[in-house]
């Protein structure tokens, strides 16, 4: 039987990967699939042979490199020839971009903004129990919130943000045409390239003034610097985003656990832990291709050969994690690899980590009776684009006495 | 218990830091992870353990 991937989640449980998964883990733990482009691919199944990829084997993350899978949107977007954003380099180019930003992310950094990130999302909570009902938790607070943060990050002055909101909704969005996405893309390299210039005469305090100190002392071309936000702004919009949304979905699916989670706080980290496990959002991104001849799970892999590693079946290997489809919010979850594996793994997460432990919880604490508006089966999920998520989340609550 | 580190591995992921940080910290610069304790006490000893084990970098060698 010919595989094709990537592969649908269940219709009937769309928070499930696809089923096909499990017999892959017993049976098949690396198995060659064909991709939408009629490339083949290895995909690999078990925990231990992902982290064995990411980590440990002669593998390289570099997309210019013949063989490597293309497997979603964004890799099809990049214009032919040009040199890809780091996380699709290999070192030692890729440890010298990746350094140069590593200081934003340092979890102290990261962590001196949560009260600043608490204010935002209250104020999102506050307008949207102060709109109609239902609302759509997707505009209201999913994508504001980090779309909002990535932009204090970067230095995208505020009367920007709006646009700059807009554009990126657009370029992430796999419905829009190949042209809109395009503008929308050439419109973001615009913005930026427009404000690193800016940086150069009045600084801040922000990662787009030290990529612009990077390039005039000659540390960073202009090009790398630009392809630099991008990825930053790209990667730490839309994944916390869909996070946002299908965490909130999976809570009240789970309302004793929600339950458990309003009552007690202190459970926000291992929850979030436990939901980027359960839901792997990034279920179609992370590829490879084989530098060498190796061997894994039985199977001869050839230099050259596409690689693509199944985060969700790697987060659900019983091996791993005892009763894998079960949600459980106090259970050890650290050792998912929803953020990957290895020196690609997502630069974002302490970041990533507060938005979601502040989010969920505040959601949960302040809207009163918080649920779905319409059934299950009337969501619209993002099939295929790389990274799942729902279009819409259309909530209700009660109204306050 | 004695932890070694693999600076040069390492990628600033930050898990060890939010999982010991009695044990761990990061260069401001580059989140590179500073040994705060090599030798910790044993009730340190689970959270060392965990760290090591979800470091993508398998920078974390635990011994003793």
């Amino acid at each position: 039987m010919t595989l094709h991937f990537p592969l649908a989640r269940p219709a009937d449980d769309p928070l499930a990967p696809p089923e096909i998964f499990r017999r892959l883990r017993d049976r098949e733990p690396v198995t060659m699939a064909t991709l939408w482009d009629g490339s083949r691919a290895w995909l690999v199944a078990r925990h231990a042979d992902v982290r064995a990829v990411l980590r440990d084997l002669p593998v390289s993350a570099d997309i210019t490199r013949p063989g490597f899978p293309r497997i979603f949107p964004l890799q099809q977007a990049l214009p032919q020839g040009e040199r890809p954003p780091f996380v699709l380099m290999d070192p030692p180019d890729h440890d010298v971009l990746r350094k140069l930003i590593n200081a934003d992310f340092v979890v102290r950094r990261i962590e001196a903004l949560r009260p600043r990130i608490r204010r935002l999302v209250d104020e999102h909570v506050d307008a949207m129990l102060a709109g109609p009902r239902p609302a759509d938790l997707v505009r209201a607070v999913a994508l504001p919130v980090p779309s909002t943060v990535i932009c204090w990050l970067l230095g995208v002055p505020v009367a920007e943000q709006g646009a700059f909101n807009e554009w990126t909704s657009t370029a992430i969005d796999a419905t829009s045409t190949p042209e809109r996405r395009a503008h929308a893309y050439g419109a973001i390299g615009g913005l930026l390239d427009r404000l690193l210039a800016e940086k150069e005469h009045r600084p801040g305090d922000d990662m787009l003034t030290r990529l612009a100190r990077h390039v005039t002392s000659g540390a960073v071309s202009r090009h790398d610097a630009l392809t630099t936000a991008m990825l930053i702004l790209i990667a730490g919009h839309e994944t916390t985003a869909n996070m946002i949304a299908l965490g909130t979905l999976t809570l009240l699916g789970h309302p004793e656990q929600a339950d458990a989670l309003r009552d007690d706080p202190g459970l926000a980290p291992n929850a979030v832990e436990e939901l980027l496990r359960y839901l792997s959002i990034v279920d179609g991104v992370i590829g490879r291709v084989a530098l060498e001849d190796f061997t894994l799970a039985g199977r001869q892999v050839r230099a050259g050969d596409g690689i693509v590693v199944l985060i969700p079946s790697a987060n659900r290997d019983p091996g791993v994690f005892d009763d894998p489809d079960t949600l459980d919010l106090r259970r050890p979850a650290r050792r998912h690899v929803a953020f990957g594996y290895g020196l690609h793994q997502c630069l974002g997460q302490p970041l990533a980590r507060v938005e979601l432990q502040v989010t969920l919880t505040t959601l949960l604490r302040r809207v009163p009776g918080l649920r779905l508006a319409v059934p299950m089966s009337e969501l619209t999920f993002k099939q295929n684009d790389g990274v799942y998520g729902v279009r819409s989340l259309p909530l209700t609550w009660n109204e306050e006495n | 218990m004695r932890i070694d580190i693999d600076e040069p591995a390492c990628i600033g992921s930050g898990q060890c830091v939010l999982i010991a940080p009695e044990v761990f910290g990061q260069r401001d610069e580059d989140g590179t992870v500073v040994l705060l304790r090599p030798e910790p006490g044993a009730e340190s000893r689970e959270a060392v353990h965990e760290a090591a084990g979800v470091c993508p970098a398998r920078a974390i060698m635990v011994g003793g």
